[in-house]
């Protein structure tokens, strides 16, 4: 063989092996995707909506009381995350460079690359130990989850926003802050929007935190210094359990779960298709 | 000057502190100082976090030491001694056979997307592998259980041991949850992360190097290795991107790997732990201070080590965009 059919071959079969890495990576999506609608969509029933979990032995049950559960702490994730994450983002956009907010945005992409579950582990040192286990230190481990993600992402869109709109508001003689809260914003609102749905579904599928700061419940919720339900938390505990019905159960949890996270990234993508 | 004085005569009679007076709003000066303070509250997060886990930990400092990471006993009920050696050894050696499954495919994956395929069919992959990292771990860790431990059970393991069996890493009884799977489960979750930074290192790359390559001559695959031995220190940071998710992953890892405290396993298809996924199992379960504190404990070690991998590599993979940029735009 000489040099030049030598050269050919190699590249054909780099090409082949290039391939095959993408095929080997995308396997393992559509198997997870496949199994979890099957056998997802066979345990979902009307009742799965509308029963709270059941006990061990107990036919039947649902994840409603999961579903109650993981919407009142995401939500009071965002009532901590999202304004601190709005701030920050707006202070690293529209304030210019400085020594404060080249680091403040290094400890930012710090925060973001801590595991969820030493952040769990912070949570539960703060506030479990003197409080016991409750959805207040849910939310707080899954707020800080989420700061560095809606602060970056804010930051990136409002730097998308062009320079002369903020001029052209200024020059009407609105005040500046006001020409960043109204102007500013609308013009990067879609971007923002990705980035807050982004962080919900990232914190809707957290089970690491939740699972050290509030552990499982099988109940409806009882109170803020209570924990409540959790559906990725609760996919964790089912499918560790010897029980057949939790099992399916598992399965089904899996199937709201995925739809929830994957509907909100596509979502969100969809809102921002111009820059993908 | 002197123009515009017979021009504007009136303005420049004007005080000029005046002028900026009256554009200047009290409410910009206090919405700057609250944006500042409310962004500056990370430091007070950060310092708050380090400051718990070490005051949450103090008794096991105090207690074991620097035996808490030498030592090789996780005794909880008897003589109540915690060392985490294993642990760390455990989350090591499953992120290393992470990163050596993970780093080719995700090499290849980033090459396909950027420069093998049509660029409108690149988007829509690109999309699929982005999907990809939006899954829940635990998804990752039941998908596991149900699906990949029976697959690589009946159908990979056994050939694997009769084709290597004569190697003592290949030996021993097949369960099949262990380090090999817990390591394919990670090499799973890490590919679409690190694959999505190769990618964007790779279009970063300017057209020139390319174009200077196809010129001389040179095959597609002679082209594609100047462009990666273009952005390699950001290869290597996003390969250290990877081992950062790799060592802090939990749930998946901990409903896979078996767990099982030993110092070694006997084979890759033995069971093991992870720091992160004894803090998972036990936490709840602890009874007593000095066993709280240990688990505490394991998260500040984590907590180190997770920072070091992270600030290592995105100060190599922001030098690296940064230095590409620049060069691309000129």
């Amino acid at each position: 063989m000489d040099h030049y059919k030598f050269r050919v071959v190699k590249n054909h079969l780099v090409q082949f092996l290039v391939y095959l890495a993408l095929f080997l990576a995308l396997v393992p999506l559509f198997s997870i995707l496949y199994e979890v609608v099957v056998r997802g969509f066979s345990t979902i029933s009307i009742e799965f909506f509308i029963k709270p979990t059941p006990t061990v032995g107990e036919v039947g049950g649902g994840v409603a009381n999961a579903i109650q559960g993981t919407l009142i702490t995401i939500g009071l994730a965002s009532l901590i995350g999202v304004p601190i994450g709005l701030m920050s983002g707006i202070f690293l956009s529209e304030y210019g460079e400085s020594k404060l907010s080249v680091v403040v945005r290094f400890l930012h992409d710090v925060l973001m690359g801590i595991p969820s579950i030493v952040i769990g582990v912070f949570a539960y040192a703060l506030i479990t130990l003197s409080i016991g286990f409750s959805v207040i230190a849910a939310a707080f481990a899954l707020s800080v989850i989420m700061i560095p993600i809606v602060t970056r992402t804010t930051e990136e869109a409002l730097k998308l926003v062009p320079m002369s709109i903020r001029e052209a508001a200024i020059a009407l003689g609105i005040p500046r802050w006001k020409a960043t809260v109204t102007v500013v914003f609308s013009g990067a609102k879609k971007a923002i929007v990705t980035g807050l749905l982004l962080s919900i579904a990232r914190i809707a599928g957290e089970s690491a935190p939740v699972l050290v700061t509030m552990g499982f419940w099988r109940w409806w919720f009882a109170g803020f210094d209570r924990p409540v339900a959790n559906l990725a938390l609760d996919i964790f505990i089912f499918a560790m359990s010897p029980f057949k019905n939790w099992l399916t159960l598992a399965w089904g949890s899996a199937l709201v779960l995925i739809l929830l996270v994957l509907g909100i990234s596509v979502a969100a993508r969809v809102l921002t298709k111009g820059r993908y | 000057m002197k123009i515009s004085q017979k021009v504007f005569p009136f303005f420049c009679n004007l005080n000029i502190k005046f002028i900026l007076q009256l554009n200047h709003f009290k409410g910009d000066d206090i919405f700057k100082l609250v944006s500042a303070l409310v962004a500056s509250s990370i430091f007070l997060l950060l310092g708050l976090m380090v400051y718990e886990l070490v005051k949450g930990s103090w008794l096991s400092i105090q207690t074991f030491g620097l035996n808490f990471i030498v030592g090789t006993k996780w005794d909880p009920a008897v003589s109540k001694v915690f060392g985490a050696l294993p642990l760390i050894l455990g989350t090591l050696v499953t992120s290393a056979i992470a990163l050596l499954i993970g780093i080719p495919i995700s090499l290849g994956v980033g090459l396909a997307l950027s420069e093998y395929m049509p660029k409108k069919f690149g988007l829509a992959v690109s999309f699929l592998v982005e999907l990809l990292a939006a899954v829940p771990s635990v998804i990752y860790g039941l998908w596991g259980i149900f699906v990949l431990i029976p697959f690589l059970r009946n159908h990979v393991y056994p050939y694997l041991q009769t084709a290597f069996g004569f190697i003592p890493i290949f030996s021993g009884p097949i369960y099949g949850g262990g380090v090999l799977t817990g390591g394919i489960v990670l090499a799973i979750m890490i590919i679409p992360t690190v694959s999505a930074v190769m990618r964007d290192l790779f279009l970063t790359v300017p057209n020139s190097q390319r174009e200077a390559m196809i010129a001389l001559g040179a095959t597609k695959w002679e082209t594609t290795k100047t462009v990666i031995s273009y952005a390699r220190s950001g290869v290597i940071g996003a390969i250290i991107l990877g081992l950062a998710r790799a060592v802090g992953e939990t749930m998946a890892i901990t409903m896979v790997i078996g767990n099982k405290f030993q110092v070694w396993p006997s084979s890759l298809f033995d069971a093991w732990y992870t720091m992160a996924a004894i803090i998972a199992n036990e936490l709840l379960e602890a009874t007593y201070d000095l066993y709280i504190s240990a688990l505490i404990n394991v998260g500040l070690v984590l907590l180190f080590v997770a920072l070091i991998i992270n600030i290592l590599a995105r100060l190599i993979v922001w030098r690296t965009l940064r230095f590409t940029r620049g060069i691309a735009r000129e």
